[in-house]
Formats: C-alpha cells, sequence, structure tokens
C-alpha cells in the first residue's frame, strides 16, 4: 500500500475485494505456482483454472500458438475434476487472503447443475468448520475450446438462460457469469444474467481464432479453432465491457488483454467493477503484485482516493 | 534481469548466449528467456547448455521472432531469466549413453560435463556445429551428419540412455527401446511449446501412461516408454 487513505476496494454482492485485480481463470493455475513467486494476498482475487464435474484430458496436438500481439489457446479445459479440486485445492485455497472464485465448466446442462450443488454443499460445510476456500462461482458458459456445451452456451441468449436459472438454483454463492465475445449480442446475455439474478457478469473470455500451418495444409489445432488472447483483442473487450455497463446495472468484471495499470484504469472507467488479468501473466511473471502497486500509484498521481471517482465516466 | 556476457554466432541460425548470475541449475533444466518486454508475448524455453562461474550458457536456434531478436542482443544487454525450471536428467546409472539430434543437443554438454563416463552421439541434418566444444569434454564421441545417428546407438549396450531431439527421433527412440532387451532406463527430453513455464497454464501438456503431464513441471525429462508421442 503506497498510501493508506488510498481505496481500492470493490464489492460484487457481498463479496469485498481489497483491489481490483482478479488473476483470470486458465491462466493461474490454482495460484500455487504463482504464490511461489509473490504473495497473493496482494491480489484482489483469482479465478482457478477452469473445472468440471468430471475430470478431462483436454484437447491433444499443438495448444498454443503465439500471434502478433496474442496468441490462440486450445487447452480444452484440462482439468482434475471437482471432487480432486474440492479434496487438493480447496486446502490450498483455505489458508489464502484473497477472494477465491471458482471457475465452473460444464458439457451439460445436468452437468453444470451438478457440478455448482457439489461446491455449494462442500462450501457450506467448510463454512461452519471455519475453513473456507470458496467466495464465488464464475460460471464459464463460453469456453471456444470445448465442442459440446462450453462456447454453444456462450452464443445464444436463450440457450444461455437455462444454464444460468438453473446453476443460480443450485448455489447460494455469489454467481459471476463468464461472457464470451462470441456471443450473438453480448448485451443481451448480460442482461440475461441479471434477469436470472446473477450477481456479476464477466467479460471477454477468448475470441475464436484460427491458424493455418501453410506447410502441412491443416489447421495448427486438432480443434481447427482456437481462443484468441492478449493485448489484440483489448480495444474490443473494452468497447464490449462499455456497451455491457450501460445495459446492467450489475458488477460488471471486465478482461481482455490487460497489460499495464493504466489498461485496468480504462476498463474501470468504461464502467467496470473489477477486472481480470490473464494471458499478461505469463508475459510478466510478478504481474498481480506490480499491476496492484501500479493502480495505486496512477490514483496517488492523478489524486484519486477512491475508484468509484473515475468509474464508468464514459 | 541478467546481462549478456557473449552472444555468438556459431554456425548459420545458431547461438550461443552466456548471461550473467549464479543459478546452480541442474542438468536438463531450463530457462523461461525473454530479451524484450511486450513483443512478442511469451519468453521462450532454452534449456541450460552449459553453467560456470560467470552464469549460464543457452545454445538456441532462430526459429522464430523471439529467438530472433535474442539472436541479435549483444553483451551488455540484459535479458530476463526465470528459473531454472523443471526436473531435469536423473542420476545416470551405469553405462551412459547421451543421444541429440540438431539443437536438441543443447541438454547434453552440462549433463555429459558432470558425468564421468558417457558415450556422446550427436545427430545433424545439415551441418554439424559445436563438435570442438562436446570433443574437449574426453568423452566418447560419434557425430552423425544426415538424420541416422539413432543408427549408432547400440540401446543394448548401456544402463542409462538420454535423448533430446526432434519429435520423429523421439518415436524411433521409443521403437527401438522396445525392441530392445530393455537393459537400459531411457529418458527423453521434450521441446514443448510452452506459455507460462511454470505449471499453471497447461498448453505444454504431455500425453502419459498414467494421465495428463506437463513438460514443464512434471518434465521436461520423462522415461521413453511413460509418453504418449502423437
Amino acid at each position: 500500500m503506497i498510501e493508506s487513505t488510498l481505496d481500492t476496494s470493490c464489492r460484487i454482492g457481498p463479496v469485498t475485494f481489497k483491489n481490483p485485480l482478479i488473476m483470470a481463470s486458465g491462466t493461474f493455475g490454482f495460484g500455487k505456482e504463482y504464490g511461489n513467486l509473490y504473495d497473493l494476498s496482494k491480489l484482489g482475487g483469482i479465478s482457478g483454472k477452469g473445472i468440471t464435474l468430471h475430470p478431462r484430458p483436454g484437447n491433444p496436438g499443438i495448444r498454443v500458438y503465439e500471434t502478433p500481439s496474442g496468441m490462440l489457446n486450445s487447452v480444452g479445459l484440462e482439468n482434475p475434476g471437482i471432487v480432486s479440486f474440492l479434496a487438493d485445492e480447496c486446502a490450498f485455497w483455505e489458508k489464502l487472503d484473497t477472494v477465491r472464485i471458482v471457475n465452473l465448466g460444464g458439457g451439460t446442462v445436468q452437468d453444470y447443475v451438478e457440478g455448482a450443488a457439489m461446491i455449494d454443499e462442500d462450501s457450506r460445510i467448510r463454512e461452519r468448520e471455519g475453513r473456507k476456500a470458496v467466495d464465488m462461482i464464475e460460471l464459464n458458459i463460453s469456453c471456444p475450446n470445448v465442442k459440446a456445451g462450453g462456447m454453444a452456451y456462450g452464443i445464444k441468449t436463450c440457450v444461455a438462460r437455462e444454464v444460468v436459472r438453473e446453476v443460480r438454483d443450485a448455489t447460494r454463492l455469489p454467481l459471476m457469469v463468464k461472457l464470451s465475445p462470441n456471443a450473438e449480442d453480448i448485451a443481451d446475455m448480460a442482461q440475461m444474467c441479471e434477469e436470472e439474478e446473477a450477481e456479476a457478469v464477466s467479460l471477454i473470455n477468448t475470441l475464436s481464432g484460427m491458424k493455418i500451418d501453410v506447410r502441412r495444409r491443416r489447421s495448427v489445432f486438432e480443434n481447427l479453432y482456437a481462443g484468441l488472447s492478449g493485448p489484440a483483442v483489448k480495444p474490443i473487450a473494452l468497447r464490449m465491457v462499455h456497451q455491457v455497463c450501460k445495459r446492467v446495472h450489475i458488477p460488471v468484471v471486465g478482461m481482455g488483454g490487460i497489460s499495464s495499470s493504466e489498461d485496468i484504469i480504462e476498463f474501470i472507467m468504461a464502467g467496470a467493477r473489477a477486472v481480470q488479468v490473464g494471458t499478461y501473466n505469463f508475459v510478466n511473471w510478478h504481474a498481480g503484485a506490480e499491476l496492484a502497486e501500479g493502480v495505486e500509484r496512477f490514483m496517488v498521481a492523478e489524486g484519486i482516493r477512491s475508484l468509484d471517482e473515475i468509474r464508468g465516466i464514459l | 534481469m541478467a546481462t549478456i556476457i557473449s552472444n555468438r554466432r556459431v554456425a548459420e541460425g545458431i547461438y550461443v548466449m552466456h548471461a550473467e548470475g549464479q543459478f546452480g541449475a541442474k542438468m536438463g533444466q531450463f530457462f523461461m528467456v525473454r530479451g524484450w518486454d511486450g513483443y512478442p508475448l511469451l519468453s521462450r524455453p532454452l534449456s541450460v547448455y552449459d553453467q560456470n562461474e560467470y552464469g549460464v550458457k543457452f545454445l538456441y536456434k532462430t526459429a522464430g521472432e523471439g529467438t530472433r531478436m535474442l539472436s541479435r542482443m549483444t553483451a551488455g544487454d540484459d535479458v530476463t531469466l526465470l528459473g531454472p525450471l523443471g526436473n531435469g536428467f536423473p542420476r545416470a546409472q551405469g553405462r551412459t549413453a547421451l543421444v541429440g539430434g540438431g539443437i536438441g543437443i543443447a541438454p547434453l554438454y552440462y549433463t555429459a560435463r558432470h558425468l564421468e563416463q558417457a558415450d556422446l552421439y550427436l545427430g545433424f541434418s545439415e551441418k554439424v556445429y559445436e563438435e570442438h566444444e562436446f570433443e574437449a569434454l574426453g568423452h566418447k564421441l560419434e557425430i552423425d551428419l544426415g538424420g541416422r545417428v539413432l543408427d549408432r546407438v547400440d540401446f543394448d549396450a548401456y544402463d542409462t540412455i538420454f535423448v533430446c531431439g526432434p519429435e520423429p527421433m523421439l518415436r524411433a527412440v521409443q521403437i527401438k527401446s522396445a525392441m530392445s532387451s530393455g537393459r537400459a532406463d531411457v529418458y527423453v527430453s521434450l521441446e514443448n511449446r510452452m506459455a507460462c513455464g511454470i505449471g499453471a497454464c497447461l498448453v505444454c501438456s504431455v500425453g502419459c501412461e498414467s494421465g495428463r503431464k506437463k513438460a514443464c513441471t512434471d518434465g521436461p525429462v520423462f522415461r521413453a516408454e511413460e509418453v504418449v508421442l502423437a
């Protein structure tokens, strides 16, 4: 903390974040690896690697390809499944002094609902025992790299509504829905989430993209398309966050290519309550700690005491 | 940040960078290396070629924009290094062979320097490089030009074999190993694409008999029979 009068905190539903910086799902594991490099309590929150009801091996073949100012990934939700997550990762999470967000993916609506119910039940038991490890669920209806389900739900609002409604019924944990830029109308999608009583929406997930190996005359990725992230997508993400903020009243968590504290301020000015940082974790292994400080430095330099002073000013 | 002591071209498109610092790397480990701020986005995983009292050396081939940028750096420039990373080679037991294909020879130099006995087999497709450095180690050394280095290695003559090279070569190693008497413990070092390098992103995931593993933290060295190559 540079100056004690600074207020970098923000709230989503009943959850208070000490600063608006959340590490994005899929780029931060469950936090252990980066926890060896810096103190995770400097972060507002972390969104864990996306998990699904059952373990998934992820996609075969090449999973990453760098593009100008961006990268395509096709991990395909490789994860150990919810049971393993609750048993192995929550023991680490319960000791963390930062907001812990479970990113929940799925194949069928039933998978999502069962998954949410399991996390909810485990979380109640833990809370009774004073071992709370999960503060929020981020519902991933927008993974572009999973054939069944995944992004299918992320495109059409009417299809997504069913998932959001059922998951909402399955858990009392605060619910944030992660939206896809590939949605037919992302503002409609956000409004639907608000109507279905989600506490927040987060956006954007990766943009569906492609890379062809011209010598082998085939896609670099076994899954044909892959998800584009990094600075290349930031202007699009910022525009979408702005549009969604104009439409809904629930908190909007902005992400997409954030690589500096100024990028974070841009998203806040566009109306975001908090932000997520993803690909930049690969560029700078100390991204979280450095960006948190950078936001404070910006506030001091600009004479801002609370981010509320600049939030949504456009 | 590490300051570059030297960065010299040793053959067409092949360079050796020496960067300052004490890292205590073990044989077969690697670093995530970047010599720029924002672009290219990702760091490059480079295995430890050698290590001395001044710093760590990388033998690398220019393949894309990142390695080309590294190749243009000069003494006094700064590179960002994260590492040493990965498991590295295990302790070699008994008679040992080190087999490298192309730029895959990189992790074998420091490894050979630490083994009392090791027979070196280096294979190159078009041009030979760093042969004098390897020769100076005083081990038995065979150099093959033309991509058939594995034909020179009698798997049944060794207890431990370490291999690093392109994927077709590793597939051939698996076949050769399966057809051998099984005397040798055969290990391969993988060169998968990576993003984070520390086990968080899963883009370097490797299919193994026991499920998915991470090339960066569970590897880059695996038992040859354990890895499912595409």
